[in-house]
């Protein structure tokens, strides 16, 4: 039951995370078809932004996994 | 109509479904036989959590192969004096725990992975003092990737004294020379300012010390595999460190701004003031979780993927557990890099934020 459950949150995680990357890669994309010559910069605040993002999941994902079972 | 069909042809395959979990019951009740149970057993040995997190955690062997475990020494403080053994006494030739006689009688807790304490009855003896300073697998990590940096930049070191900074860099030297240019052009300067040289030192070390331990934890082999680097000891000490020598070298301007914010109104002040304290100690605590959890949850991603293999007991599974396992691998060499340039760039930004110089006539006007 506990497994399942931190299951869900680590789903729920997954999805924050999604939504979080998808608006980084949009913004960027957006971005890099606006103003070309500015793509290397623009690739790496984006890379920057979405370790951001993708650690938020990844917390929820440690928690989920400790939150387990131990034993 | 389309819609009664589908409901009905949902409702026969599921009775189908049971009838067929049914008839596989029944024949598991009606032989039982010996080699059935073992199997059951066995199946019920392979727990996928606690053979992950036996390979997160710290532990007083370091597994080298097969059945060959480098024991590493254990080293305890008790309240009858300083006890230094051999953690192969902890364990017998099955790898079960065995109590060991010295000054008190120590024997290794399996759930916890640490050493206790035990009373005359083999129960653990939770009070007794015992402070464990034992060169664990993460510590013998730690002193090997603290001797390969020391090696690499104490030989690049010497190329300049020996070459001059002006001639062009050569081996060794070559390859570290742009990282530590993209350090100082890409973290350093724009984040610290002008007075960026001081602090050249401490995010040199801290950036190379921690992509260095990231890459040895990716090291499935002897000197790499301790997952030192997702151990939350480890970067609360390097938060720690960040933490001092940020607030060592903030100016006054810097606590002004945490304590009486300029340019809001008092009521604003007031409430912005707890906040800014906090602040100060949630940044090297978001740094200390980031690291730890970024590490430690790769090399659990890589060890379910490659525990797939026993959980479906099925050899072609490995056909897509070990391509899914080496793409993670490659990610995973990234993230090893990415959260080193992460840790250093939020240091010099946070150092960047206490040694600012104030400009609040004209953060005033706004």
């Amino acid at each position: 039951m506990v497994g399942s459950i931190a299951a869900i949150g680590a789903g729920l995680a997954a999805i924050g995370a999604g939504i979080g990357i998808g608006q980084i890669g949009k913004g960027a994309t957006e971005g890099i078809a606006r103003q070309p010559e500015a793509a290397n910069d623009i690739r790496s605040t984006m890379i920057i932004a979405a370790a951001f993002v993708e650690a938020v999941a990844l917390f929820a994902v440690v928690v989920a996994f400790l939150g387990n079972d131990l034993k | 109509m389309a819609f009664k069909s589908i409901k009905s042809l949902l409702v026969a395959v599921l009775a189908g479904f049971l009838l067929l979990n049914a008839n596989v019951v029944k024949a598991q009740h009606e032989a039982p036989t010996t080699t059935d149970t073992t199997k059951v057993q066995e199946e019920e040995k392979f727990n996928i959590t606690k053979t992950i997190l036996e390979h997160v955690k710290d532990s007083y062997g370091w597994h080298l192969w097969g059945h060959t475990t480098l024991h590493l020494p254990v080293i305890l403080y008790t309240n009858n004096g300083l006890e230094v053994f051999s953690s192969r006494n902890l364990i017998n030739e099955h790898h079960e725990p065995v109590a060991y006689a010295g000054k008190n009688t120590y024997m290794l807790n399996h759930e916890t992975g640490k050493v206790e304490i035990l009373n005359a009855d083999g129960t653990p003896n939770h009070e007794a003092k015992l402070l464990d300073f034992s060169i664990t697998k993460n510590v013998a990590a730690l002193l090997i990737s603290l001797l390969l940096v020391c090696i690499v930049f104490l030989s690049v070191a010497n190329a300049y004294t020996k070459r001059g900074v002006k001639s062009a860099p050569k081996g060794l030297q070559s390859f570290i020379e742009p990282i530590i240019l993209f350090v100082r052009d890409d973290i350093a300067k724009p984040n610290i300012g002008p007075k960026y040289a001081k602090y050249m030192p401490f995010l040199l070390s801290i950036f190379f010390f921690i992509w260095m331990n990231n890459l040895l934890g990716l090291v499935p082999f002897f000197p790499g595999g301790a997952n030192l680097s997702g151990n939350i000891a480890f970067t609360m000490v390097l938060a720690v460190i960040v933490f001092l020598v940020v607030n060592f070298s903030s100016n006054k301007n810097y606590w002004k701004h945490i304590f009486w914010m300029p340019g809001v109104p008092v009521p604003m002040k007031i409430f912005l003031m707890p906040i800014e304290l906090m602040g100060i100690f949630i940044k090297p605590v978001s740094l200390m979780i980031r690291l730890f959890a970024n590490i430690t949850a790769g090399h659990i991603l890589v060890l379910a993927l490659i525990c797939l293999i026993f959980v479906f007991k099925a050899v072609a599974s490995s056909a897509v557990a070990v391509p899914f396992a080496a793409f993670i691998y490659c990610i995973e060499l990234l993230v090893a890099f990415l959260q080193a340039f992460i840790f250093t760039m939020l240091t010099a930004l946070y150092i960047g934020m206490a040694i600012e110089e104030h400009h609040h006539e004209e953060a005033a006007h706004h």
